[in-house]
């Protein structure tokens, strides 16, 4: 089953949308989705560095999103600059840092194109054991944490006050975030990633009345997303990446319609 | 009343930041069974010193110390995303596993029992204050840290609000810090108060606290005086329990 290129495809998809529900409830919950884009830009350095070295891919993108989430914290804390513009600032710089050393690299042939919107040839059998493999390690710490983190969400202080540890749940989901990215750059890309943690996440939002239900509803979007996107992209010969992201915004549309058809748009 | 349990104790502590000290020289107790008092004008660092006490706030100067084994707090404001479906059910297990039977025990205290599985983005800021102090007390905490716990809320709601308070400290034998800057109420259900202005203007009894100068001086002759005529006109009105008797 793992010989044609469109079941590996399948496989890995499907791992990446299970991990990319509860975290990007997380992001939107916490207002993140520009952190989360600066953590995706910064991953195409971590690409070009994996060519540069032959390290793996993953890895060498989940210690570049890492590093960069990280030295975002540590500059919040620092600088006076507003949160949004030092958001700019890395996730700008460091893509630009990525697409210069593409650059130097002029040895090593490059698909561009793959790198920023995903490519659904591309996955291995030893990327759709690194997307399981990874994936169940980020979810058992996620599924770890989940009451500190959700508590520090609901409320900084309430979680703090009450014990919950928020500022180290906050780190390690950071570097979760990280991770997702690792495991998901070669199917969606680069530049897409949020949108995989977003959009899934948002349909959920209007049909769910719990955040538990939120969190399985994203999930399940998010695979529906996955397989919709791929027969398209293999159908209609267009990147995976873009791809399951049209889709997953066509079931956000939908969503919003039957949402207002229920009359349930109360606020 | 010696013989109760230290909660918590600050000396000489502090919190800097942004170039200036927020609150300076704090020292104070919190035992079991005692309703603590914190009044003061505002930016007067009430808030900041509860953070302190909660470790919140790490200080930079002084000592928190205390062996309160489970704290509860009601912060004075809170804002949940819109983005985030939350119930009432949900909203009261967020750091405390609690069955079912208990979240509703405690909802009936604060009359908002009704609500348990409307969404918390429905509630009125009255409704919504009563669940905050539902889900604090929940939990049956040692230390109980109230930050403005009767703000939305209407007149009789109030008084039921500020018994219900004395009722806890009695019933679930805890440590309770109240911030208020409406003393009416807090007269009759106070052990201890403490004025502050930055520092610790002033602290004592209820009664002793109103006729200090300093006191005289933050708040003015005027409200000193309303106080001990809220304070005659409440004094006799209470059962020991916090139940009202006319």
């Amino acid at each position: 089953m793992f010989d044609d290129f469109f079941m590996r495809a399948l496989i890995a998809g499907i791992g990446i949308a299970i991990v990319t529900g509860p975290l990007g409830c997380l992001v939107i919950w916490r207002r993140l989705s520009y952190f989360g884009d600066t953590l995706s830009h910064s991953a195409l350095l971590g690409v070009t560095l994996a060519y540069a070295f032959s390290i793996n891919i993953s890895l060498s993108v989940f210690i570049i999103s890492g590093t960069v989430a990280l030295l975002l914290l540590s500059l919040q804390k620092r600088t006076k600059l507003a949160g949004d513009s030092l958001l700019g600032l890395l996730a700008h710089s460091t893509l630009a840092i990525g697409l210069v050393l593409i650059g130097f690299l002029s040895s090593i042939r490059f698909d561009l194109m793959g790198l920023l919107f995903g490519d659904i040839l591309a996955v291995t059998v030893e990327d759709i054991f690194i997307v399981w493999f990874g994936g169940l390690i980020i979810l058992g710490i996620l599924f770890y944490i989940w009451k500190s983190i959700f508590a520090a969400t609901v409320n900084y202080d309430l979680a703090a006050a009450e014990g919950m540890k928020p500022d180290l749940s906050n780190f390690i989901f950071t570097l979760l975030l990280a991770g997702v990215i690792a495991i998901s750059i070669k199917m969606i890309g680069a530049l897409l990633i949020t949108g995989l943690l977003l959009i899934p996440a948002a349909t959920a939002r209007s049909l769910s009345s719990n955040p538990r239900q939120m969190v399985i509803i994203s999930i399940l979007v998010g695979i529906i997303s996955v397989i919709l996107g791929l027969f398209s992209s293999l159908e209609l010969n267009t990147a995976s990446g873009p791809s399951i992201i049209v889709a997953a915004l066509v079931l956000f549309i939908l969503s919003l319609i039957s949402f207002k058809r229920s009359g349930a748009l109360q606020k | 009343m010696d013989q109760k349990k230290l909660l918590v104790k600050l000396e000489n502590a502090g919190v800097f930041r942004s170039s200036k000290w927020l609150v300076r020289g704090i020292s104070l107790e919190i035992n079991q069974g005692q309703i603590v008092t914190l009044i003061g004008p505002n930016g007067s660092g009430k808030t900041t010193t509860a953070k302190m006490i909660l470790n919140i706030l790490n200080t930079d100067e002084g000592l928190v110390t205390g062996n309160a084994n489970k704290m509860a707090y009601v912060p004075q404001k809170i804002n949940i995303d819109w983005t985030m479906p939350l119930r009432v059910i949900d909203f009261m297990k967020i750091t405390s596993s609690l069955n079912n039977t208990q979240i509703t025990e405690s909802l009936v205290m604060t009359g908002v029992d009704k609500l348990l599985y409307n969404q918390i983005h429905s509630l009125s800021g009255g409704e919504f204050q009563r669940v905050l102090i539902a889900r604090a007390i929940a939990k049956k905490p040692d230390l109980l840290v109230l930050d403005e716990p009767v703000q939305g809320v209407d007149f009789n709601g109030e008084i039921a609000l500020y018994n219900l308070i004395k009722e806890i400290s009695v019933n679930l034998n805890c440590g309770i810090l109240l911030i208020s800057h409406d003393m009416h109420f807090v007269m009759s259900t106070t052990d201890h108060v403490i004025c502050l202005n930055g520092h610790i203007c002033c602290s004592g009894s209820p009664s002793n606290v109103v006729k200090n100068p300093e006191y005289i001086k933050l708040f003015g002759e005027h409200n000193s005086e309303t106080l001990s005529y809220y304070q005659h006109q409440h004094d006799h009105s209470h059962n020991h329990d916090g139940s009202i008797s006319k």
